[in-house]
């Protein structure tokens, strides 16, 4: 492709994003002739192109229905501007603050109880010393990730709902009723136990890559001088999984108004919305099924910026802590 | 057994014999016991479930209406009354036809995208779509433009609609891109140099090599196909189109009597809880039979993405 040499001056201005004024006799190709030379990958561009586009950047223009009375049957340009009055019926809906207060109470338990659950598998089967067993428990724990909710939730209504396996053992031993799927004052921590149960082992492989990239010479190190196993994963282990506990973190904190949204979907006819109903289900119960497009948007938008928000803030705490953002 | 390794203590042996350094210490014997408890307990509670509910789904059916713990007379009907209701095998058809052509189509169109965003430098306008699509993995429009989009473009009750609008990953896409940005240059450039096209190189050079990375990422798109449940309680109305995990839910979650389960009309129909049980063991079987096969590579696809995100 040498053949196509930058011919006048006037064309080596317009290449600006090549090193032209430093190096003058440098064969420069006018972004025309890039762009023509490279002609056939932006057939491989294209489609996939298209389709964020139109997947979701058009989807963003949608959200305009957040600031009308929106009905499919007048459509966008034929439903009536109300300005922010939805955003203000949110604020005063007693709905919307239950489905805020049960998603960020289910949050806050699953950054507790869910959150550090894989390191500590993690650093339990990196203590075994049998490489087999190691690969054995792994390819058991990883499996319930691949399954869907609705198996997770069907395969628990089998075991800890009524008429399931541990009612039946109870009641072999004369104690009657247990029902742990339709209980709504413990909903919240069968939340957080279904989503260990599902992730846990999933969640680990990530803290496995980062326990193997510590320098063994540490170890050894801190071995020589005389540290017990504990003390050597307290000061050594411990420490070099920071940097991927806060990337973790941060991914999310942005994610922390999305909480197990198919989960408390399928579950809650069984214990009731007001247990079970967090912002994402609100938006789909108003609007899909209850046709208040207008109301559940504002709500679905309003969702989607503080999460945004939360993640670039979070980012940029922890670039100024010191520690390593992601972007 | 030679001398020299003959005078290491026994417990060295067996850490050389394992790869672990030397100066490693065992734990003590009440730890290791306590750890063994600990992992015994984890993969019992891991796998009993699963193995409850497919012994469950072969119960005769008076042990089934007696509620034991481990059944211990089995029967097929549950499965035979399924297959003549109709319903379950629908949705399982519905889910195959999606899972494979979805995933066929994923993955054409993940390594696509891939490979035309691997050469930013040289490519102008790359590096902005590329960033683009970067994007989308931390905004989502939501539910409702979601839906309102699938509406206007006419695929609401078509299987298309739980294709078409998630069908490229950009994390995916980004995992698929590193495997090819981290292919041998040398090769890919002696294709150019001797006059191949682009396409040409990566069909018959790009998509051979990547065979490890396509089938991690194949896996993962499998799953979610398969696993789709609520594009389709949004997209999809019409029961005849509902996929395996619709109809989960409505027959073991929300209690629906599967219509036309029953193994001949003059017998009573199996238990309802061995149905369901076997609704569940036919939703999830497809898993469990690709499971062991694509299981070595995951720690691969995973962190491959992770790295450089």
């Amino acid at each position: 492709m040498s053949t196509q040499i930058a011919a006048g001056s006037e064309d080596q201005r317009e290449a600006s994003s090549g090193p032209a004024p430093a190096a003058p006799k440098r064969r420069t190709l006018t972004l025309r002739q890039r762009i023509w030379r490279e002609r056939w990958m932006y057939t491989f561009i294209a489609p996939g192109a298209l389709f964020f586009l139109v997947f979701a950047y058009v989807p963003m223009l949608g959200n305009i229905v957040a600031f009308q009375d929106f009905s499919p049957f007048r459509g966008f340009s034929g439903s009536p501007w109300v300005g922010v009055d939805n955003f203000v019926g949110i604020f005063n809906d007693p709905e919307v603050l239950t489905a805020l207060r049960n998603t960020l109470l289910i949050a806050f338990l699953q950054l507790i109880f869910a959150f550090p659950a894989p390191i500590a598998l993690a650093l339990l089967l990196d203590s075994l010393m049998s490489n087999r067993v190691k690969r054995m428990v792994q390819t058991v724990v990883y499996l319930p990730h691949f399954l869907s909710w609705v198996i997770v939730i069907s395969v628990w209504q089998q075991v800890f709902g009524g008429g399931g396996l541990v009612a039946n053992i109870l009641g072999d031993l004369g104690v009657g009723g247990f029902d742990a799927m339709t209980n709504a004052d413990t909903f919240k921590l069968l939340v957080v136990a279904q989503a260990i149960w599902k992730d846990v082992g999933w969640g680990t492989i990530i803290f496995f890559a980062a326990i193997a990239g510590i320098p063994q010479e540490r170890h050894e190190a801190a071995a020589v001088d005389g540290a017990s196993a504990w003390r050597r994963i307290w000061h050594v282990t411990l420490p070099g999984l920071i940097p991927v506990t806060m990337l973790l973190l941060i991914l999310n904190l942005g994610n922390i108004l999305t909480v197990g949204f198919e989960q408390l979907l399928l579950q809650q006819p069984m214990v009731g919305a007001d247990a079970a109903q967090v912002l994402d289900t609100f938006v789909y119960f108003r609007g899909v099924l209850g046709g208040e497009w207008g109301i559940a948007t504002a709500a679905g938008l309003l969702k989607g910026i503080i999460g945004t928000i939360l993640v670039l803030s979070a980012n940029k705490i922890a670039k100024k802590l010191g520690g390593e953002g992601i972007f | 057994m030679s001398a020299h390794t003959a005078s290491l203590p026994k417990d060295v042996q067996r850490r050389k014999q394992a790869g672990l350094p030397p100066w490693l210490n065992p734990p003590p014997l009440g730890l290791r016991l306590i750890k063994a408890l600990v992992i015994a307990v984890i993969v019992v509670t891991m796998l009993y479930p699963l193995v409850y509910v497919i012994a469950m789904s072969f119960a005769s059916p008076e042990q089934a209406r007696a509620g034991v713990i481990f059944p211990t007379a089995y029967s097929l009907d549950a499965y035979r009354a399924i297959f003549n209701g109709g319903t379950v095998s629908t949705g399982l058809r519905n889910s195959l036809w999606v899972t494979v052509v979805g995933t066929f189509l994923s993955l054409t169109a993940s390594s696509m995208l891939a490979w035309g965003l691997s050469r930013t430098k040289q490519v102008p306008g790359s590096k902005a779509i590329l960033i683009m699509v970067l994007a989308t993995m931390f905004f989502s429009a939501g539910i409702i433009p979601n839906f309102l989009l699938v509406k206007s473009l006419g695929l609401i009750d078509s299987l298309w609609s739980l294709i078409i609008p998630g069908l490229v990953s950009a994390f995916n896409m980004i995992v698929i891109r590193n495997f090819f940005m981290n292919l041998p240059s040398e090769l890919i450039e002696a294709a150019r140099i001797d006059g191949a096209g682009e396409w040409r190189i990566f069909l018959q050079i790009v998509i051979p090599l990547s065979k490890p990375v396509l089938a991690v990422m194949g896996l993962f798109y499998a799953v979610s196909y398969w696993n789709t449940y609520f594009n389709a309680l949004l997209y999809i109305n019409d029961s005849e189109k509902w996929p395996i995990q619709v109809v989960l839910q409505q027959y073991v979650l929300a209690g629906v009597q599967i219509p036309g389960a029953y193994v001949s009309p003059d017998q009573p129909p199996p238990p309802g809880v061995t149905l369901q049980m076997a609704v569940i063991v036919l939703a999830t079987v497809p898993i469990l039979l690709v499971y062991p096969f694509l299981q070595r590579y995951f720690t691969k696809g995973v962190l491959t993405g992770a790295i450089k995100g």
